[in-house]
């Protein structure tokens, strides 16, 4: 598949997670090809980085679903703070641990899991979808929240390897939670690209056994991407591209600088992207 | 300021917040012990290699390491465990965890911000988001780092509450029964919560600050003892192990500057 493969099987209105943490791994030829298409009103389930930045920027999210936004050298995110502050879309806060529960939930198909976190904090004013019910086991009975499974159309990862069936591994020292966002979202809708697709059989020599937690049962559709979560680091491929992140930020400043931006690194196509980050590089 | 068992030796600020957060961790035993931000990262390697040996420390990413040195280059990390931010979750929910997390508002019940400052829904500042802290309030103990002490850090009420304080522990009844906010440590004191209703309490001034400066630069009325302590200095060990072994670069002088 090609991005753009992927992005025809999205729909406005969606509810999409997106891999990754923060500016690290980030499926970002996805995220580029989403920013150039037709779609809009997109949910956005993220440990949240320059992916719902960019698509805030863009002008594609309708709701944020998140517990932070950052971008790790850079720690807040710009062009997602100045979405939140004028008002240009919604918000549902978890706390990062309930972020974990709403997607096992999901995965494992029951309407909600419980926690004691959130209790005494305004989260649970802040996010409706956050209620608290008397456990049914234990003396005295404890007040609980119950962490509603997430309710997702689709979900997007980037690896560092996957053979062209899905099974997928990564070789920096975390997962994050890509995992479980490709089991949580439904059959169809759920797409890796990947540094390299490699034949299967060369699958257990380009990772340890322990690296390869993506199946072909969690994936409908991959996408060879070389250099795909560039800005972002990954690790042990590439490390963050930290200009331009930073030319990125800058494109925050106003209208006019993120048009600019957007005109060098958005809308052009993806190859002619890889292009010039070579050159810059050389 | 000059160190008495040191002559002629002058001690920093970051010097001095450095034990304060070291102190933080004493009586914690063998716990995953996790200092954000550089000075707390000091302080808290300091602690280790000195009077808490047992404390288990994170690289800052994805593993547990025994280096003493708090900037390790990947190759050098003397690896304990593999521990993926997933595993986080194993030793806050099992109550094996003592975090120092920065505060953008922090107020009189301990109470933390880091969401959003003014009216939530339109915020006029949005910061990370509540991250993981009402999580880590509700089930382990928790000490906040404040590098930059003024009025519009310490408030009288939070904007938004992301970390609870004992107010809040105290109206959830036995759900907040693990709830611990142990101190506030700042460029200016240290703080606790050894009062009655659980109200911040000026604990001790670092050498060079008075309880006038602290109070005005507090949004809310402290607690403030008779004769309050100074902060203490470090030992000689404790000095030489910052300088030489922990922070050589001196990053700590960066992050609070000497006065």
């Amino acid at each position: 598949m090609t991005e753009e493969d992927v992005v025809a099987r999205l729909r406005s209105g969606m509810t999409i997670a997106i891999g990754g943490w923060a500016s690290r791994r980030k499926p970002m030829s996805l995220v580029r090809a989403i920013a150039r298409s037709d779609l809009a009103d997109l949910t956005i389930v993220t440990h949240g980085g320059p992916d719902l930045g960019l698509l805030c920027a863009a002008g594609k999210v309708r709701r944020a679903v998140y517990a932070f936004v950052s971008l790790d050298s850079v720690p807040l995110e710009p062009h997602f703070r100045a979405a939140r502050q004028s008002g240009a879309i919604e918000d549902e806060p978890y706390d990062e641990g309930q972020f974990h529960l709403a997607l096992q939930a999901a995965a494992w198909r029951v309407p909600f899991l419980p926690t004691r976190v959130g209790l005494g904090s305004d989260l649970l004013a802040r996010n409706p979808r956050l209620t608290t019910f008397t456990a049914p086991v234990g003396d005295p009975p404890e007040e609980l929240v119950a962490v509603p499974a997430f309710e997702l159309d689709a979900a997007l990862c980037h690896l560092n390897r996957a053979d062209e069936r899905g099974n997928a591994a990564y070789l920096g020292p975390d997962l994050y939670w890509d995992d479980l966002m490709l089991q949580a979202a439904p059959t169809g809708g759920r797409f890796v690209s990947a540094e390299r697709i490699v034949a299967t059989s060369d699958l257990a020599a380009e990772a340890n056994l322990q690296q390869l937690r993506i199946s072909r049962m969690m994936v409908d559709g991959v996408v060879e991407a070389p250099g795909g979560a560039h800005f972002t680091l990954c690790d042990p491929d590439y490390p963050r591209d930290e200009a331009v992140q930073r030319a990125y930020v800058a494109a925050a400043r106003s209208p006019e600088a993120w048009a600019e931006f957007r005109a060098e690194w958005v809308d052009i196509p993806e190859a002619e992207y890889q292009r010039k980050v070579r050159e810059a590089a050389a | 300021m000059s160190d008495p068992d040191v002559p002629g030796v002058h001690v920093t600020r970051a010097e001095v917040c450095c034990v304060a957060i070291a102190e933080c961790f004493r009586g914690d035993g063998e716990i995953l012990a996790n200092p954000i931000g550089t000075i707390p990262m000091i302080g808290g390697r300091l602690a280790r290699a000195s009077f808490e040996p047992d404390l288990c420390m994170t690289d800052g990413e994805a593993t547990l390491i025994a280096n003493d040195r708090a900037e390790v280059a990947p190759g050098d990390r003397v690896i304990e465990y593999w521990n993926p931010y997933r595993s986080m979750f194993d030793w806050v929910w099992s109550g094996r965890r003592h975090v120092i997390m920065g505060a953008t508002q922090v107020d009189r019940y301990g109470n933390q911000n880091l969401a959003a400052i003014g009216e939530y829904d339109r915020p006029r500042v949005q910061l990370l988001g509540f991250r993981g802290a009402p999580g880590n309030t509700i089930n382990d103990p928790t000490s906040y780092w404040v590098p930059n002490h003024g009025p519009k850090v310490f408030v009288p009420a939070v904007d938004t509450v992301c970390g609870i304080g004992w107010d809040k522990a105290a109206a959830l009844g036995p759900a907040g029964r693990f709830v611990a906010v142990r101190r506030v440590v700042s460029n200016l004191g240290v703080f606790d919560f050894d009062t009655p209703d659980r109200s911040m309490r000026l604990r001790s001034v670092h050498p060079g600050v008075t309880v006038d400066e602290v109070v005005a630069a507090t949004g809310f009325d402290l607690a403030i003892p008779d004769g309050v302590p100074e902060s203490r200095l470090p030992t000689p060990e404790e000095l030489e192990l910052i300088r030489e072994v922990i922070d050589p670069e001196s990053a700590r002088e960066r992050e609070v500057p000497d006065t």
